[in-house]
């Protein structure tokens, strides 16, 4: 039994009926499907209780429904975006309006068009409109705070220029930090700076031939150390990580079964490697599980052979959606089917779990039965990067056969020197958990560092934990998991998309809006991403600024109040019975 | 209407139907994730390099001359770009936290486009935060199902995944072959005939590299201008190898040729090479570039270069500007180092005498691909335990498309001074007669 970080209580409900089939996942779950049918528990949370003991702790995440008149008033909106824009095309192709893009030269104008016309359609008249809201240049450290660079448009965002004006100390809820590493002073700035005078900033030259230096040896092998496995791979790109690996691992012939909302990574690494992808329901256990009992029983299509190997591919939270994996069930099903499983941590190392350790700590499972953990240095280390850890025998293969280790360049040293000190002080000086109590804080070197790792971890929880519940008591519809320090409040309509950005960062707050294509097209949303850099002070100045522009926009769908820790013993009729 | 007994044989074969699904499932036994590897496979043990990888480095505990680094500039270990990352570092911190679009983009990113534009004359640039994810995300944005590329078969790595991840018709044609590469395009003319109304929503692409990875040999830009307009076929040029090396001033093949840069579509190349730091860019047209700012992959979900390595690159493209010099240098030394190594009796050299990374072949292969490379790796070494620093060429054997002989790299960078180069060629010389003979 873990203890719970950041000292909020939580209450079990017990079964009133014994307990699950073993092995197999049935009862139990949350509606986790926004757009399901409406069922006689519309709208309401559950709280998920223990699943035959594969669940340590309670497993709260929700996905409100649409309201009804929001989703048809966001359509309509989008229908009257879309008239307008076929009147605006038909006015620049008869030039009554001045067209502002940039187009094909003289000399190719004969060629076949680079574009298709519809295509950038969604771009011209939609995206264009609110796109100041995107790609915003910040002039310092991506902190708590940040300085935006003023830009003003005169056409409409079609250009910008730069006024010269500095908008400072704008509180930064866009940015990866998640540990509060992205700082210009410290520990790791100093290191990483010796290391940038006896190294040089470029490496030019790959893995495999005369790029593999020391200190990358030295990272690999406390990345292992960290994780609790065997070995340890790193790479330069977080993105390459997952589209250069996962070919090297399946092929033709064998199955992949990956997550509804994977990265783009994921997918295209699915795609490149050339195995048969099919797609289960987003943390949807029982999908994932007929998926699995088809592809063993019936074999390749057509061919009927047996299939090589299965990989399951999924993340440790989504971060569009707010969501941890279910990885209890996950493993099971893997055990039971004897199928491999590839987890893409990016958002959740050194987030969740009680000394950051990533989602197989937070549950409470051992890393070795996760095959390939994958994750990235960007978000939790201030760095940049991705690896891959897992048995000797997997990383003795990818070193011989990754891409990556053949013909891309190897990690900068400054960075890497970064993620080694970041790395440290979130274990603890040296690599030991913080346990041994004040005798081994005094005798063990002291990697000094401007907070120790472990109250970091804490304090992330603990803002996730606060900032969740007030937006939520505020009447907001959130996603997600309320232990993801992703947060997703929903806006859906489009024109609440450029309001709520401009709005926001009016009033000092930067945040990051996401629409089509990055969400369906209804569900459009601000992101929040909390770091433990972020003081109560700092939350709290963020949070009145939010309900002050929920109101001005009328953000507040929620058609429920929560009920903080109100457990109902489980109870069948109120639970909806999932298809067998 | 079903009998008692009828009804009863059903619940049968359905109760048989399920037990015989469990014992396929439990009895189904994959294959292991992955396949052993052998101890003594060429690359599972990597060269370490303590320290910088500069002109002396020490490889595998021993001291070397670098004739290995992509360093063709000599701006690894350059006080001024080490400088400027430095500042850069106690300004922003080392990560970005984000990818571009969600305030990842720096005002040391606008910058260092902004100079790429300049100093290449075209009208934009943009950066990617990997060299290998550069071209291989530029050549999907543009080229979808149903569009034709036309590619040589030398590409290397990276277009190859770029080209496989866009899933276009590929077509390849022989290395620097124009005359097969016409006869490509005027095979696809006919196709075009025979199908006029798919052939006007067709694109063509021609994907070549300035000078080649694979073979050290520069491809013929002017003739394939002349073959861009006679079969309206648009060109995305690679210039990993040639930014930075070929022209007077740096500017790349284009510059060599002395052709209207405006008529190349899309100039990509990695920072990695000439500018010593890590990243790349595409460079061309706004109409062109802007695009893969919404649908370039490895752009719009990828974290952004980190500032300090943008810095770098910024100082070297000052450096660059402010010495033309160089290139001139460089050039010389490859020179002088083709005409040293030519002769040696067992190894041929592969690449012209301008690019500054060729290849060093068996002249007669041995018969088997493992024992070539045992042979290379013989002579490496001993020109390591000679203080010349050498590395194998690493391909992916399976994966390649057109898998290169293997070789041994050469790297000149203007650090070498003549007496270094000399040495080198005199070693190899050496090596080479004793193990090959």
């Amino acid at each position: 039994m873990r203890p719970e970080p950041g000292g909020c209580c939580c209450r079990r409900t017990v079964r009133a009926n014994g307990c699950v089939a073993n092995g197999e996942v049935r009862n139990g779950y949350v509606r986790s499907s926004a757009a399901a049918a409406a069922a006689a528990a519309a709208g309401q949370i559950h709280h998920v209780t223990q699943n035959g003991g594969l669940y340590k702790r309670p497993f709260n995440e929700a996905f409100e429904e649409t309201p009804m008149l929001v989703a048809v008033l966001t359509y309509v909106g989008y229908g009257v975006l879309t008239l307008f824009g076929y009147l605006r095309d038909f006015l620049r192709y008869w030039r009554i309006e001045k067209c502002h893009h940039a187009t094909e030269r003289e000399e190719q104008k004969d060629f076949v068009s680079l574009y298709q016309d519809f295509e950038n359609f969604y771009t011209r008249n939609l995206y264009m409109r609110i796109r100041d809201n995107w790609n915003r240049p910040i002039c310092s450290v991506p902190g708590a705070r940040v300085d935006i660079m003023e830009r003003q448009s005169h056409d409409y965002n079609w250009s910008f220029k730069y006024t010269g004006n500095i908008i400072k100390g704008v509180i930064n809820m866009g940015s990866y930090n998640y540990l509060g590493f992205a700082r210009n002073t410290g520990s790791c700035q100093e290191a990483a700076a010796k290391v940038l005078e006896e190294y040089g900033a470029g490496v030019c030259s790959t893995r495999q031939e005369i790029g593999n230096l020391d200190k990358h040896e030295e990272l690999e092998e406390l990345v292992a150390r960290f994780l609790g496995v065997e070995a340890a791979m790193a790479y330069g790109m977080g993105f390459a990580t997952n589209s250069m690996n996962i070919p090297a691992l399946v092929g033709k012939g064998c199955l992949i079964l990956s997550d509804e909302l994977n990265h783009a990574s994921l997918v295209l690494g699915a795609r490149l490697s050339g195995a048969t992808i099919r797609i289960f329901k987003h943390n949807n256990m029982q999908s994932l599980e007929k998926l699995l009992k088809d592809a063993i029983v019936y074999g390749q299509p057509r061919t009927r052979r047996p299939w090589k190997k299965i990989l399951i591919l999924v993340e440790g939270i989504y971060s569009m959606e707010g969501s941890i994996v279910r990885l209890p069930e996950v493993i099971a099903l893997k055990k039971k089917y004897k199928a491999y499983l590839y987890l893409d941590e990016a958002h959740s190392i050194g987030a969740l779990g009680p000394t950051g350790r990533g989602v197989v700590e937070y549950f409470g499972l051992d890393p070795e039965d996760v095959d390939v953990m994958m994750g990235t240095f960007t978000k939790s280390f201030g760095a940049s990067g991705g690896y891959i850890g897992g048995k000797k025998e997997l990383i003795d293969y990818l070193r011989t056969h990754s891409h990556s280790a053949v013909y891309a360049t190897s990690l900068s040293p400054p960075v890497v020197e970064q993620i080694i000190t970041s790395m440290k002080c979130i274990m603890g000086q040296d690599g030991t958990s913080l346990g041994g109590g004040w005798a081994a804080w005094w005798l063990t070197p002291v990697i000094p560092c401007h907070n120790q790792g472990k109250e970091c971890v804490q304090q992330l929880a603990e803002n996730t934990r606060y900032f969740r519940r007030r937006l939520k008591e505020m009447g907001f519809i959130i996603y997600g998991n309320e232990d993801s320090p992703v947060v997703p409040l929903m806006l859906y309509m489009p024109a609440k998309i450029g309001a709520f950005g401009r709005e926001m960062l009016k009033r000092n707050i930067g945040v990051v809006v996401v629409g089509f294509p990055a969400t369906p097209i209804i569900e459009s949303r601000a992101r929040f991403c909390l770091s433990a850099a972020h003081t109560k002070e700092i939350l709290d100045t963020a949070l009145k600024e939010i309900d002050e522009v929920g109101d001005l926009l009328q953000l507040k769908y929620s058609r429920h109040r929560l009920v903080p820790l109100l457990d109902r013993p489980f109870d069948e009729t109120t639970y909806e019975e999932t298809e067998d | 209407m079903a009998t008692a007994t009828e009804q009863w044989v059903l619940v049968e074969m359905v109760q048989a139907l399920y037990e015989e699904k469990e014992e396929l499932i439990e009895e189904w036994q994959p294959e292991p994730l992955v396949p052993p590897v052998p101890k003594d496979h060429p690359a599972l043990n990597y060269n370490i390099v303590s320290g910088p990888p500069s002109h002396k480095t020490v490889v595998n505990g021993k001291e070397c001359i670098n004739f290995a680094s992509f360093n063709f500039l000599g701006l690894l270990d350059n006080p001024r770009v080490k400088a400027a990352a430095l500042a850069s570092l106690k300004k922003y911190g080392v990560g970005t936290c984000g990818p571009r679009g969600f305030y990842g983009t720096f005002d040391v990113h606008l910058d260092l486009e902004d100079r790429l534009a300049k100093f290449m004359k075209t009208e934009e640039a943009i950066i990617y935060s990997y060299g290998f994810a550069t071209i291989a995300s530029a050549i999907p944005a543009y080229s979808k199902r149903g569009d034709i590329v036309f590619v040589d078969r030398a590409a290397c790595f990276a277009i190859q995944k770029g080209l496989q991840a866009s899933r276009s018709d590929i077509k390849l044609f022989k290395h620097n072959d124009m005359a097969d590469l016409e006869r490509l395009l005027k095979e696809q003319e006919i196709e075009d005939q025979k199908n006029p109304r798919k052939a006007r929503v067709t694109r063509r692409f021609i994907v070549v590299e300035g000078l080649y990875m694979n073979t050290g040999t520069i491809c013929p830009l002017p003739e394939l201008v002349k073959l861009k307009y006679k079969y309206k076929a648009r060109i995305f040029l690679e210039e990993s190898l040639s930014f930075g090396v070929l022209g007077e001033h740096g500017r790349g093949v284009t510059e060599h040729y002395g052709i209207n840069i405006d008529d190349i579509d899309l100039i990509s190349a990695n920072m990695e090479n000439a500018l010593a730091s890590i990243g790349g860019f595409c460079c061309g047209r706004s109409f062109v570039i802007d695009h893969q700012r919404l649908s370039g992959q490895g752009y719009c979900f990828s974290a952004s270069l980190p500032p300090l390595l943008a810095a770098a690159a910024i100082e070297a493209l000052n450096i660059m500007e402010e010495n033309p010099g160089i290139f001139a240098v460089l050039k010389e030394k490859c020179g002088q180092i083709h005409k040293a190594l030519q002769g040696i009796s067992g190894l041929k050299v592969v690449g012209e005498s301008l690019s500054p990374a060729f290849h060093l072949q068996l002249e007669e292969s041995t018969g088997s691909r493992e024992q070539d490379v045992r042979l290379l790796q013989e002579i490496v070494d001993q020109c390591m335990n000679r203080s010349i620093a050498l590395t194998q060429a690493r391909y992916l054997e399976k994966e390649e498309k057109c898998l290169p002989p293997p070789s041994i790299r050469v790297v000149v960078t203007v650090e070498q001074t003549e007496e270094e180069l000399e040495r080198a060629a005199s070693t190899i010389k050496e090596v080479a007669q004793a193990v090959l003979l």
